[in-house]
């Protein structure tokens, strides 16, 4: 394999590991909060639709990108007032989110395009360009070092480097504020916070509107910036990649990065069969590949590679007690 | 005393949170400019109105009763199913094996052995999943949705290189032999003088959909593994206390789960496309989870919803075919139930229960 | 001049749905004293306190702090009224450090690692002022459980509580941590902290406290100076003078020996030895009665007893040895050897609430000869069975298709006693028999076991209700911190001696 190929291929894991960090992060901030979400998935779908659709029909891809984070939020507002407010049960309260977002995402773009489920393709402003670094152009004649940057690190739309920035700046959040500590604690010991005078709900609601945020800015880079527009379906799992890839992250922020460049970097081999065949001379069957984020998670799960372990208060809504 | 009598728990909630979902499923259409009405109109007789309407309502009822039983099952050991998707697509392959590779002299015994075939694959993808959580403690949650993306993976991979037969560019296995063809509605009910659509593909499953859910009925209800199941359902440090092993129970209950689910294949593969398709599942799987929560995991109740999810999807089937309205409306329908049935069921018993108290209590003064 | 108290509640009320567990309650504690409060378990001692720290909101009553009239809503108001509860279950962050535990929802400022400086050199002032060193940078879950308590201390006084709380805090100490723990609070008292000392240990309440107010069934029956009362008074205040039950009984005829417990050691999921070496022995035809304050081992007793706990040691029932962790130890084997239980707790353990009658007739019970047919309940044997059994036990609503939650309390003890008693066992495990339940089914639950008894078969009874304890035990053995402080007769004994020992003075080994 050729170093040009090389960096293709590490350039089209960063443009896939984006959403799944996206996403993953999203899913951190939640958990680590004490709410279980397998609703990424649907609230990606949901982002991804609104923000090409309005996208489409306001020729601003940052006013679709609004639109997308106030879909996904939207959504986020249900899995709290269900899974907070009436403490009900997190996991079937996301399962009805996804398919929330997979139904109302087709029937609004039909009723809106009627294309067949799908937004118009987006052009010009309406969607996210990819950036030209400073000096990028220039450099991009020198040995090893000048590609590297041209290719792999300049040229992608800004939602990547937002995404990229998250994760430092979660680890921030997380690790060096008060607002962090709290959040780490609601989700390890909610009555912890609760004697301490912090609330609980107030705590947990943020969290989920910050996951919110997330998966919106992850839907519309799907619809706006790896594609042109939105079709039927689009997340395509990766809700549930993002899921996996915070369990194998063992909900920390820098390895969320690492394991979603891991996966992004499955989905880019995905593509490209023959490079994993002149690699390794095995023929790798392209179906292994997208099972392998799964089959890690499981692996992961079963405690082989060290135990898992999540926040201990995950999935339990705070009821008061002596 | 219970807050509220049983005939409300039983009835009156899934019935307000259905009239919930109706409701807003409403709104969704008339903001799409749709008429609610109308559209209703249509499904109703579109899904009922004929044989054929009955014929396709059944024959997805028939899938969703076994997916709801799958979930049933589980709930009541307090286990949350959600690989029935994944469970479903195995019970495919198995069906498909039994049917391609065995020379089956008659239907019926193909039924047999195919349904066999389908519940053993199932069992068998629900069984990583419920060891792990058994002996290890994983959540079965995280480790059913996974297992769904393997099998769909392992799935792409059979019918690519394995089933497909040579020269089609189809991702799909041979079709079955004629031998393994089972008797629709039509055929079914032909000699006993009772016209039913042809083209329907209703067929002889739902006889065997209609016997798990009394199966399963009998088994929760009336057999010692039902009751430990119930048991250690409702109470953990019960069934401790009564010496009922949790390892044994969570295995046991998932392998019927996972059985029920795979055998949803002897319709939708062996009876309707009689040949292993990708994707044969279709969210069958998923829609096993709304059912469950309807039908409150009651067997009876079970059916019910599955008949009227049944009716939902050739309902929604229609109004693709007539109207702008996209079959995706079910799938928005069958989200709101999940919601208002599963996650928000405080959101609709709370002021109930209040209503119930405050009645009682003037009845009481 | 007078000094205002640091605490004065007035007529306090509460009441959980038909449960008054709080009665007219008021208070006065001084500042600069550690004023103790005890009683039985569900005496109201928790609730008052939580009423004070927000928690609960009282029905009736009024709260004043420091001389001023104090509205305590929630947690946030207590801390700002300078209140700090060290509860009985503390409430850490396991995987946080001390510090952050320390910090958490007191941080000064939104960054934090001014706030994590700020709160070690603070940290660092308030161990050298009371002696309470602790290790900062540690995490919870890697230190102790009395460390963990001083934690729990410190993040008091780090928000300048001056009234502190501490509900049970030597439930989980070792008797040297307890012992370190009061000399903090001495250590505090010193600085002129106003402590609140909620237990049901007599000893701690005389080493302890300046004063103290007894509680009994929601109401406080006294304050007195410590100096001015004795062990003895206190045991009878929290103890009570109820209506002596009377049980017609003859004496005891022992037999042979059915339940033989040697060396019995039982730890808890953490690794805390809850029980240290139990030797007990209980004949054919008698009463053995567990006395003890809740908490100090019986529960794991029964547990291992019942097959669903492991323990360490040598049983044997009937000569026969008992497995204690190996596959046969579980409550269907139990039953095999001729055990039956009645666990303390019968809506967690004994009953599955949301069952009828008759399914949690047959709990337990369900692979019996009688009860199935094949792989099947036999249904309507078990109906006919618990009609049977309703009747003779006089469970009321007679009702086999009623769900267990719908009996009150006496009518679910009855239908757990009726299936266990009527297998006919040769041992009979029953805890706190009569807890929650009503006077009318009081008598007859005893009766019942009476009966037992006299058909020749061994009972082990636990409770912590003395009365019950002395009216129905042929002997009396006496646990106390996984102990058996020693056995009496009935007759040779009387409620101050066994309030002592329960109280872990008295002739220990």
């Amino acid at each position: 394999m050729d170093f040009l190929t090389l960096i293709q291929l590490l350039d089209s894991a960063v443009r896939l590991a984006t959403p799944l960090l996206l996403a993953c992060l999203a899913g951190l901030y939640s958990e680590r909060a004490g709410i279980f979400d397998i609703g990424l998935e649907g609230k990606m779908l949901a982002a991804a639709f609104f923000s090409a659709a309005i996208a489409a029909l306001t020729g601003s891809v940052w006013i679709g990108l609004l639109a997308g984070i106030a879909a996904s939020l939207a959504l986020s507002a249900i899995h709290g007032v269900a899974s907070i407010t009436f403490r009900g049960n997190q996991l079937i309260s996301g399962v009805a989110i996804n398919f929330l977002a997979a139904g109302l995402t087709v029937l609004i773009a039909q009723s809106w395009f009627k294309q067949g489920g799908r937004t118009p393709s987006l052009i010009g402003n309406a969607r996210f360009e990819p950036i030209t670094l400073p000096f990028a152009e220039a450099l991009q004649n020198v040995p090893v070092l000048g590609p590297i940057y041209y290719e792999l690190i300049s040229g992608h739309s800004i939602l990547v480097y937002i995404a990229f920035a998250a994760v430092p700046f979660t680890w921030w959040l997380l690790f060096r504020t008060r607002f962090g500590l709290r959040l780490r604690a609601v989700g390890e010991n909610p009555a912890a916070v609760d004697t301490a005078g912090v609330s609980v709900v107030g705590l947990r609601f943020a969290a989920v509107g910050i996951c919110g945020i997330l998966c919106g800015i992850a839907g519309a880079y799907l619809s706006t910036a790896l594609q042109a527009g939105f079709v039927k379906d689009m997340a395509a799992g990766r809700g549930f990649i993002a899921l996996a890839a915070l369990i194998f992250a063992k909900w920390r922020p820098w390895y969320a990065l690492y394991a979603c460049l891991l996966f992004g970097l499955f989905g880019a081999l995905e593509t490209r069969p023959d490079v994993i065949e002149n690699l390794i001379g095995v023929k790798v069957q392209i179906q292994l590949l997208a099972a392998l984020p799964y089959l890690m998670t499981v692996i992961i799960l079963a405690g082989f590679v060290g135990k898992a372990i999540p926040p201990r208060a995950g999935g339990e809504p705070y009821v008061k007690e002596r | 005393m219970d807050v509220m009598p049983k005939w409300a728990e039983v009835i009156l909630v899934p019935l307000i949170s259905l009239l919930l979902a109706a409701v807003i499923s409403a709104l969704v259409i008339l903001a799409i400019g749709e008429d609610p009405v109308a559209a209703a109109k249509l499904m109703v007789t579109g899904a009922l109105g004929s044989t054929y309407g009955w014929g396709y309502t059944l024959y997805y009822a028939t899938n969703f009763m076994f997916t709801g039983l799958a979930v049933s099952i589980a709930f009541h050991a307090r286990l949350f199913n959600i690989g029935g998707e994944g469970q479903a697509a195995l019970g495919g392959l198995g069906v498909a094996l039994a049917c391609l590779y065995i020379p089956w002299p008659h239907w019926s015994l193909a039924l047999v052995g195919a349904a066999v075939a389908a519940g053993l694959f199932g069992a068998a993808w629900a069984a990583m999943p419920a060891y792990l959580q058994a002996r290890r403690g994983s959540h079965i949650v995280i480790t059913t949705i996974m297992f769904n993306f393997i099998a769909a993976s392992l799935l792409n991979y059979v019918l690519v290189n394995l089933l497909r037969p040579k020269g089609s560019m189809d991702p799909a296995s041979a079709r079955f032999p004629d031998a393994v063809h089972l008797p629709t509605l039509h055929e079914l009910l032909a000699p006993l003088g009772i016209a039913f659509s042809k083209s329907a593909p209703a067929n002889v499953s739902l006889l065997v959909a209609v016997a798990a859910c009394v199966f399963l009925w009998f088994l929760i209800w009336r057999t010692r593994l039902g009751y430990e199941i119930r048991s250690f359902g409702h109470s953990e440090s019960a069934a401790k206390y009564a010496g009922m092993p949790p390892f044994k129970i969570i295995m046991v209950t998932m392998l019927i789960s996972g059985a029920l689910a795979g055998m949803m294949a002897i319709n939708n593969v062996m009876g309707e496309a009689e040949r292993l398709v990708l994707n044969s599942v279709e969210g069958a799987g998923f829609i096993g989870i709304a059912v469950a929560l309807m039908g409150r995991s009651h067997p009876l109740g079970v059916f019910i919803a599955a008949i009227l999810f049944g009716f939902l999807y050739q309902g929604g089937a229609e109004l693709a075919l007539w109207t702008a309205i996209p079959r995706e409306l079910i799938v928005v329908i069958q989200a709101l139930v999940i919601l208002f049935t599963g996650a928000l069921d405080n959101m609709v018993r709370m002021p109930l229960e209040r209503m119930f108290l405050a009645l009682r209590m003037r009845k009481e003064v | 001049m007078t000094t205002a108290p640091a605490i004065e509640l007035k007529g306090i009320s509460k009441a959980f749905g038909p449960v008054q567990a709080n009665k007219d309650i008021s208070i006065r504690v001084m500042p600069g004293t550690i004023h103790g409060i005890i009683g039985e378990n569900g005496a109201g001692k928790s609730t008052l306190m939580s009423i004070l720290y927000g928690f609960y909101k009282a029905d009736k009553g009024e709260i004043f702090i420091k001389g001023y009239k104090t509205q305590i809503p929630d947690s946030q108001a207590a801390i700002a009224a300078g209140i700090g509860m060290v509860f009985q279950h503390f409430k850490l962050v396991e995987n946080f450090t001390v510090l952050e535990n320390i910090i958490l929802g007191a941080e000064d400022g939104r960054w934090l690692k001014p706030s994590i400086a700020k709160a070690r050199r603070t940290l660092l002032e308030l161990s050298e002022d009371y002696g309470l060193s602790v290790e900062p940078d540690a995490l919870i879950q890697d230190i102790g459980v009395g460390m963990q308590q001083r934690v729990e201390i410190l993040k008091a006084l780090y928000r300048q509580a001056d009234i502190l709380i501490l509900d049970e805090p030597t439930g989980v100490l070792t008797p040297a941590e307890a012992d370190q723990l009061f000399r903090i609070l001495d250590r505090l008292r010193a600085e002129g902290k106003t402590i609140i000392l909620i237990t049901h240990k007599l000893r701690e309440i005389m080493d302890t406290t300046d004063t103290v107010s007894v509680m009994r069934r929601g109401e406080m029956t006294a304050t007195v100076k410590t100096a001015e009362t004795s062990p003895a008074e206190l045991a009878e205040l929290m103890v009570g003078r109820k209506v002596l039950l009377r049980v017609d009984k003859t004496p005891a005829q022992p037999k042979d020996v059915v339940l033989d417990i040697k060396d019995l050691h039982v730890r808890d999921e953490k690794g805390v030895e809850r029980l240290k070496g139990i030797n007990l022995t209980v004949r054919a035809g008698e009463v053995l009665g567990i006395a003890g304050v809740a908490g100090n081992g019986q529960s794991e007793l029964l547990e291992v007893l019942g097959g669903y706990a492991e323990g360490t040691g040598n049983i044997t029932v009937n000569g026969q040895p008992l497995d204690l962790t190996g596959k046969y130890s579980d409550g269907q084997s139990r039953r095999a050897h001729g055990i039956a239980h009645v666990p303390e707790d019968r809506q967690r353990e004994g009953l599955i609430m949301e069952f009828a009658a008759w399914e949690n007739v047959a709990f337990g019970y369900h692979h019996d000869e009688a009860y199935r047919s094949g792989a099947l309940m036999d249904n309507t044997a078990i109906r006919e069975d618990t009609e049977g059994k309703m009747e003779r036990f006089d469970v009321r609503p007679p009702d086999p298709k009623l769900a267990a939650k719908n009996f009150s309390g006496g009518n679910q003890q009855k239908i757990v006693l009726a299936r266990e008693i009527e297998r006919n066992p040769d041992l009979l495990l029953i805890g706190q028999p009569t807890r929650g339940v009503d006077i009318g089914a009081i008598e007859f639950i005893h009766q019942q076991i009476i009966a037992l008894r006299d058909k020749g078969k061994a009972v082990l009874l636990v409770s912590v209700e003395l009365d019950e304890i002395m009216a129905l035990s042929d002997r009396i053995a006496v646990m106390f911190d996984g102990h058996i402080m020693g056995e009496r007769l009935p007759s040779q004994t009387d409620e101050k001696e066994l309030g002592l020992l329960m109280a872990g003075i008295g002739a220990q080994k």
